[in-house]
């Protein structure tokens, strides 16, 4: 649609806000692999609750804006479960490996001007394209 | 305090993720997609995220956080093992379904039994990835 890119930087913005004001407010970079992660991991156990309140936020918050839209909302994401779990360990592993996704490292790196966050997005940009181009074009599995 | 500062932020990064569409893995893949119908929505979305976060990070020297503590320290601008693999498995992970880890919370509630699965591997993943992690050291040489 052609006004998608105009909702992209109005959802970026907010997204962007979010990040000030946990940053601002309670001195947290906010990455949604370091917040849901430090909950699974037992790290964040001295900030459990606040990561927990921000996890329900993330989730709850879509559900109050969906009946505002008159279309369907779809993620479109494809039913292949194989795919799905493959896709889900390797998005769990990595981010915490890596100590940041899109959020953490795109986000919020790259605005600080973070080598690290500018070199990770490098990579997972080009592992996704490559991958996304292997699979969908050669393999056509996805 | 930290509590309410949570959920705001919570609720600020749930609704963007949604009226920017990147809960919808067309659009996320779309981007990826360089050689199909490239949509360039995810570009405008980190965009808008990085003009206010670039502005936050401007303000904080010599200033401390609302609800107390210090400002996270800039880490040493170390390009490891553990940052260029971590963020190669993800990203692979990332083109295979078009989903991140925001985005598959903010997704939960209408991304159907696949987004379900994910959610579930993500967290399964997330709690294999400090061994696996020591393994990684270990084949780099650094353990």
């Amino acid at each position: 649609m052609e006004t998608d890119w105009i909702w992209g930087l109005v959802g970026g913005a907010l997204i962007g806000t979010g990040g000030v004001i946990y940053l601002l407010g309670n001195g947290r970079i906010m990455g949604a692999s370091g917040i849901l992660g430090g909950i699974v991991d037992g790290t964040g156990r001295s900030t459990m609750v606040e990561r927990i309140v921000f996890v329900l936020a993330v989730i709850l918050t879509p559900l109050l804006l969906m009946p505002l839209y008159a279309v369907e909302i779809s993620t479109h994401i494809t039913p292949n479960l194989a795919v799905v779990t493959a896709a889900g360990l390797l998005v769990g592993t990595g981010t915490r490996i890596a100590n940041g996704c899109t959020s953490g490292h795109g986000v919020c790196g790259i605005s600080r001007l973070s080598l690290r966050g500018i070199v990770a997005t490098v990579f997972y940009i080009l592992a996704g394209g490559i991958t996304l181009v292997l699979f969908r074009h050669i393999l056509g599995v996805i | 305090m930290r509590i309410v500062i949570a959920l705001l932020a919570g609720a600020f990064f749930g609704a963007g993720l949604f009226v920017s569409g990147m809960t919808d893995t067309t659009k996320v893949q779309g981007w990826l997609d360089v050689f199909g119908n490239w949509d360039p929505t995810l570009a405008f979305v980190m965009g808008g995220a990085i003009i206010p976060m670039f502005i936050a990070w401007r303000l904080i020297p010599n200033r401390k956080p609302l609800a107390g503590g210090d400002f996270p320290s800039l880490p040493r601008p170390e390009l490891d093992h553990r940052l260029i693999v971590g963020s190669i498995l993800f990203g692979i992970g990332w083109g295979l379904a078009g989903l991140c880890p925001g985005p598959a919370m903010a997704s939960l509630s209408y991304g159907g039994t696949s987004g379900i699965v994910f959610l579930v591997a993500m967290i399964v993943g997330m709690g294999a990835a400090p061994q696996l992690g020591v393994k990684l050291d270990r084949l780099a040489g650094t353990a």
